[in-house]
């Protein structure tokens, strides 16, 4: 099998591969995991809200985004996008974002969903008594999410959350349904241009395999410093 | 200074606090003792509005804890209070938990409130201990920082919520000890404990829980000397003889 291996397609297109496709790779998690963590955070405090329409809003969210295959969620936006802008600017025409945008949007709105539970999970697991302190100092319930409460649920979940963006960094590869090239898209070109399908997959692979790898070694390592002291 | 008048609290099927009323004037200590499930720590919470309650009103420096209008957190600024489990914040150093409030909630300077922080230290005896975590100190430690934390606010009053029941017996003295010369201060103080002797001690006045029900209310001499009710008669049998 090894025999017609052909090494020197992987090498020739290393720079596209990652120059190109890697870097998009990237920037879409980095972007997607900051997004999801920021909105993410914000519906697992509406979701535990004492009032009912704006947690039954976050709970109608959530339940959704999780309920639907990540692809469909794709197709809906691309789609989709440009007929909101077009609502909310009042153009006349559907508002073309484009699929780089469209991608950023969608990754960082279905993330959200799968963050808010992570992080609820986080608040929740900050004693009730942490609260009381808080409020006893004279603290506002937003000082007391942000100084108290969410650096803690923040800390206990980081292990969970940086599995959940290992996951997001591979999900990140169904954007070649957008035509956009990505690290597998390159990879996919390339395969398909040479017809060095074989080389090009298992390459692929290898590189998400190491890359996902590291980051979870990393996770281990990170997990031990930001622990809290107890 | 405190005031409580009538308050009565429910949970779904069951009275916690039946029409409570009492009072903690200016510089005056009051330990509010009881079996457990009396409502005692319910009772306390209630007066910074931790916990709410149906009837009744509680007024703190004139105002009133239950008014929809009254502006809570800066009431509970200037309202000290300890807790039975310290929570000290675990992911702030012990100098970061005594500033945090006196910043963000006074508006204080950092400098201001770091020199305030490490003076309050000194009077508990933990100076050394500043830049260490709570999760690094004894049970002991950690509640004279929780004092000395709530005293950073200057509070015009201290509520204790049981701030010895959790501690091991060999560390219990160190925090009355801080709390003695607190009261010797002339701190205006709302104590809920098992601690008969810091009751005899320092208390002016001692309230006697049973059933959500203030029982008793008498000056610490008459409640030690002669409870008038058999409910406290009993009590202090069982925790004074053994």
């Amino acid at each position: 099998m090894f025999s017609n291996f052909d090494y020197d397609v992987i090498i020739r297109s290393l720079p596209y591969l990652f120059y190109d496709g890697m870097t998009f790779t990237l920037a879409l998690t980095a972007f997607a995991t900051v997004g999801g963590i920021i909105f993410g955070t914000l519906l697992a405090m509406m979701r535990l809200s004492g009032f009912a329409p704006i947690s039954v809003l976050a709970t109608g969210y959530v339940n959704l985004m999780r309920s639907v295959p990540l692809l469909l969620v794709i197709f809906w936006f691309y789609f989709l996008v440009p007929y909101i802008g077009q609502w909310i600017t009042g153009a006349p025409r559907p508002v073309q974002v484009g699929a780089f945008v469209s991608s950023f949007v969608t990754f960082t709105l279905f993330e959200a969903a799968y963050f808010a539970e992570i992080m609820r999970a986080g608040i929740q697991s900050v004693p009730r008594g942490q609260v009381a302190a808080a409020q006893a100092l004279g603290m506002t319930y937003l000082q007391t999410m942000g100084y108290i409460v969410l650096p803690q649920a923040f800390r206990n979940m980081v292990p969970v959350l940086l599995t959940q963006t290992i996951i997001l960094f591979q999900d990140t590869s169904l954007v070649y349904v957008l035509s956009i090239t990505d690290f597998l898209g390159a990879a996919s070109k390339v395969a398909q241009r040479d017809g060095r399908l074989v080389e090009m997959y298992l390459f692929a692979a290898l590189v998400y395999f190491v890359i996902s790898f590291v980051a979870s070694l990393l996770v281990r390592q990170l997990q031990r410093r930001v622990a809290i002291i107890r | 200074m405190i005031t409580l008048s009538k308050v009565s609290k429910w949970y779904p099927n069951f009275q916690v606090l039946k029409q409570c009323s009492t009072h903690v004037e200016k510089g005056e200590v009051v330990v509010v003792c009881g079996p457990s499930g009396s409502g005692k720590s319910t009772l306390i919470k209630c007066v910074n509005g931790l916990e709410p309650f149906q009837e009744g009103t509680i007024t703190v420096a004139g105002i009133s804890v239950s008014d929809p209008k009254t502006d809570l957190p800066k009431l509970r600024a200037r309202i000290g209070m300890v807790f039975q489990h310290f929570e000290l914040f675990p992911h702030l150093t012990v100098m970061r938990n005594l500033e945090l409030a006196q910043i963000k909630v006074l508006g204080r300077k950092q400098d201001e409130a770091a020199a305030n922080g490490m003076r309050l230290l000194e009077r508990v005896g933990l100076s050394a201990h500043a830049r260490k975590y709570p999760g690094e100190l004894s049970g002991g430690q950690q509640q004279r920082v929780a004092i000395a934390r709530a005293l950073a606010m200057d509070p015009i009053a201290m509520l204790f919520d049981e701030p010895t029941s959790a501690l091991d017996p060999e560390m219990i003295n160190e925090v009355l000890d801080v709390m003695v010369a607190l009261a010797k201060d002339g701190m205006t103080m709302m104590v809920v404990t098992h601690e008969m002797g810091f009751a005899r001690g320092v208390a002016h006045r001692v309230v006697f829980m049973d059933r959500g029900e203030i029982v008793e209310d008498a000056p610490t001499a008459e409640f030690f000397g002669k409870p008038r009710s058999e409910r406290a008669q009993v009590f202090l049998s069982k925790i004074l003889h053994h």
